[in-house]
């Protein structure tokens, strides 16, 4: 069993690389994709500490994020494929007008 | 010794591909990369012996979402590799706050002296072979203690099915 | 050097058996899918009133063989614009998801590599959850229409009937209780019954999920030589193309492997509780011998000694690995019992799901293949709420048979009753509904606009 501090530091690290993607990438599908490596970091993170304390709870609201993750993508992709329909891009820079 | 190991190997696995997602001009190689991330992690969860969880990732996470991603990136797929990151200064910005964090953070989780009363108080984890099977803990969890959330959660997939249809359906009323 | 040198023997110390079972698996596996493909040519023959592959070897035994040789030796193409990393990848991940899921199917009692894991059978369905990847990347990498065409309809098949296996074999879960494999059959045993005729509705819901699954007849639009060319695995050829198959047939073994084990007694004997059927504890021997003996019979029948010697090579093996089985027979109760074990239960397991592989087959060559948008009515509108109403059925009659005590036989009857009555039901509603929503799609010309947008 690895000592705690690794388990957080894994975590904090694709916490990270998943920030610097959605803020860097100009690409919106990446950037949904880096969203859910955040919440893959959150997860590890909550995996962790469950282990560490024997409370099967930090599992359960794990696995509420994973269902969460996937209606969260599912309609992502939804308003992007609208969006693409509209627009014919899926450029962050590009979607600059709330009404034309 | 096995233990660290497979750690070691799997968050390597983890944070390289994570890596290489953010930084892919083509964008299904980005998501081939997110599912390698996503089955590392799935080994983290096996790793801390979370076995439901390790498969229910692999299920819903790799085979549902990553399918999802794809499908949407071929529907979408531009011709013109266009540069992917924003122009210049924000990316180095980003990483050097990134790396700030990072180095903090590590400071404070490892090297930070521990005095008593002070620093990461977790006590000792249970011993691997006395652990109650995963999957009977966790349907215990979810059936008994948090049946709320789970019929909440059921209730938001239904709602994110519906909304997904609508969002990505073809309007057949002209505007 | 030496601590982890230690540690490594310790690992290989520990875990022998399942190293050597995963070994064996992914050294033989491949060789069996290409007899497989031989058995699958000469059941087409014998049901289109021909011969099959005769030529290569004896019966054509050594077809897999040359055809293994021809593909390997042929040119790697890969096509000008095709992305070079995903076009490698693809039939990498297909071959590896087949064979990974095989890692916990335990074909006998004491063939598995990953056991006693909590997660069992839940394990093999998930990891085969990766093979759309293999096609979808496949298809896409090949930069070529039909590939794509053929990959995503292969996919969206794909998942559409990945829910409806998963609900029949949750069926199939809540009787057993437990997700572990070898608990799984050991509660078949108990309760004296497989679980095909306390759910039959699972089972059959699941036999017609996972044709669908493994992309056969009739659900195998997306690789139907009449349509696409060959789908995804157009531009694949040699090596790469023997992956793609490979993968196929073993998700067909791993399809096979969980409905045995789950709906038909896994490795038990035919009434494995019944006394007065004690014999068919010898089923292994009699049938061998009564196999070796019809070789010999026809032995004596072949115009050429060529084929008679070939013969009784046959009745010769069969007659050696009969004697084995008859050899290992009283070991039932002493040291050896597992060897015993292994043994028998290797014979009934790979017996069932060679039935299971004929039904396959016998399927391919008799029905005419779906159109896309029926095979996708069929999982959306009919299995998956079948699947569901199923779900619910068993969990009613369960809770009936612990909580009021009903018989569980009477439960489990009414429930199938009424599972057939919503099926009838669901396919009723359809067929009338159907007419009109095919009239509408056809005349609905913003399918058009789609295509020349997308």
């Amino acid at each position: 069993m690895m000592p705690i501090g690794h388990y957080l530091f894994l975590s904090l690290a694709l916490f990270l690389i998943g920030a610097i993607g959605v803020i860097t990438r100009r690409n919106v599908i990446i950037v949904l994709m880096s969203i859910e490596l955040i919440l893959n970091a959150v997860n590890i993170n909550l995996v962790a500490f469950s282990r560490y304390f024997g409370d099967v709870a930090g599992q359960v609201f794990a696995l509420f994020i994973i269902a969460d993750a996937a209606a969260e993508a599912a309609v992502g992709l939804g308003i992007i494929i609208a969006f693409f329909r509209n627009r014919e891009t899926v450029l962050a820079d590009e979607m600059d007008l709330l009404k034309w | 010794m096995l233990d660290s190991v497979i750690f070691y190997f799997f968050a390597g696995i983890a944070v390289v591909s994570a890596a290489l997602m953010v930084t892919r001009r083509n964008a299904i190689h980005s998501a081939v990369f997110l599912i390698t991330t996503l089955l590392a992690t799935a080994g983290i969860f096996l790793q801390l012996r979370a076995e439901f969880l390790f498969i229910a990732q692999i299920i819903l996470y790799v085979g549902g979402i990553m399918v999802l991603f794809i499908f949407v990136i071929m529907l979408v797929r531009l011709d013109i590799p266009l540069p992917q990151i924003r122009s210049g200064l924000q990316k180095w910005i980003a990483l050097f706050v990134a790396l700030a964090v990072g180095v903090e953070a590590g400071v404070v989780i490892f090297l930070a002296r521990k005095a008593p009363g002070q620093g990461l108080l977790i006590p000792n984890p249970a011993p691997a072979d006395k652990l109650h099977p995963n999957t009977e803990e966790l349907a215990k969890g979810l059936f008994d203690s948090y049946l709320l959330p789970f019929e909440i959660a059921s209730v938001l997939l239904l709602v994110a099915m519906v909304g997904a249809v609508v969002m990505a359906k073809k309007r057949t009323d002209a505007p | 050097m030496s601590p982890m040198l230690h540690s490594i023997l310790a690992f290989v110390q520990t875990w022998w058996a399942e190293l050597l079972c995963a070994v064996l698996i992914v050294l033989v596996v491949p060789l069996i899918v290409g007899y497989i493909v031989l058995v699958e040519r000469k059941v087409m023959a014998d049901m289109q009133a021909r011969l099959g592959p005769m030529r290569v070897g004896p019966h054509g035994l050594l077809q897999p063989i040359a055809d293994a040789l021809k593909l390997l030796s042929k040119e790697d193409l890969i096509p000008d614009n095709a992305d070079q990393f995903i076009f490698w990848l693809a039939p990498v991940l297909s071959m590896t998801a087949a064979l990974t899921s095989m890692g916990a199917v335990a074909f006998g009692p004491w063939f598995q590599v990953a056991r006693d894991i909590n997660i069992g059978l839940l394990f093999v369905v998930g990891v085969s959850a990766l093979s759309p990847f293999g096609i979808v990347l496949g298809g896409w990498a090949s930069n070529n229409h039909y590939s794509i065409i053929g990959a995503l309809r292969s996919t969206a098949q794909l998942i559409s009937y990945e829910t409806t296996a998963g609900f029949a074999l949750v069926s199939g879960f809540l009787l057993a209780g437990t997700l572990n494999v070898r608990t799984i059959v050991e509660t078949q045993r108990n309760d004296h019954a497989w679980y095909l005729f306390l759910a039959p509705v699972g089972f059959f819901t699941y036999l017609i999920a996972s044709i669908a699954e493994t992309n056969r007849a009739p659900f195998d639009l997306p690789e139907a030589e009449s349509e696409l060319v060959a789908g995804y695995m157009t531009e694949y050829s040699g090596f790469r193309w023997s992956l793609y198959f490979l993968a196929e047939y073993a998700n067909m073994i791993v399809v096979a492997s969980v409905g045995t084990t789950l709906f038909l007694g896994g490795w038990l004997r035919p009434f494995p509780n019944v006394h007065w059927l004690r014999w068919l504890d010898a089923g292994p021997t009699l049938l061998l011998a009564a196999v070796g003996a019809y070789c010999v019979y026809r032995a004596g029948k072949q115009p050429a000694r060529a084929q008679s010697l070939f013969m009784w090579a046959v009745a010769l093996a069969c007659f050696v690995v009969a004697t084995i089985f008859a050899l290992a027979s009283p070991f039932n109760h002493l040291p050896l019992q597992k060897m015993h074990d292994g043994l028998y239960g290797a014979f009934w397991f790979l017996f069932k799901v060679s039935a299971y592989i004929y039904l396959f087959m016998w399927l391919r060559f008799t029905l005419p293949r779906f159109r896309f948008d029926q095979l996708m009515r069929l999982g959306w509108h009919i299995l998956i709420p079948l699947a569901i109403i199923n779900v619910v059925g068993v969990a009613v009659a369960l809770a009936l048979t612990s909580e009021f005590g009903w018989n569980r036989w009477l439960a489990m009857a009414i429930t199938t009753l009424v599972t057939l009555g919503a099926a009838l039901f669901l396919v009723r509603w359809n067929d009338k509904y159907s007419a009109a929503a095919s009239a509408a799609l056809l005349a609905d010309s913003s399918i058009v606009e789609e295509t020349h947008a997308g």
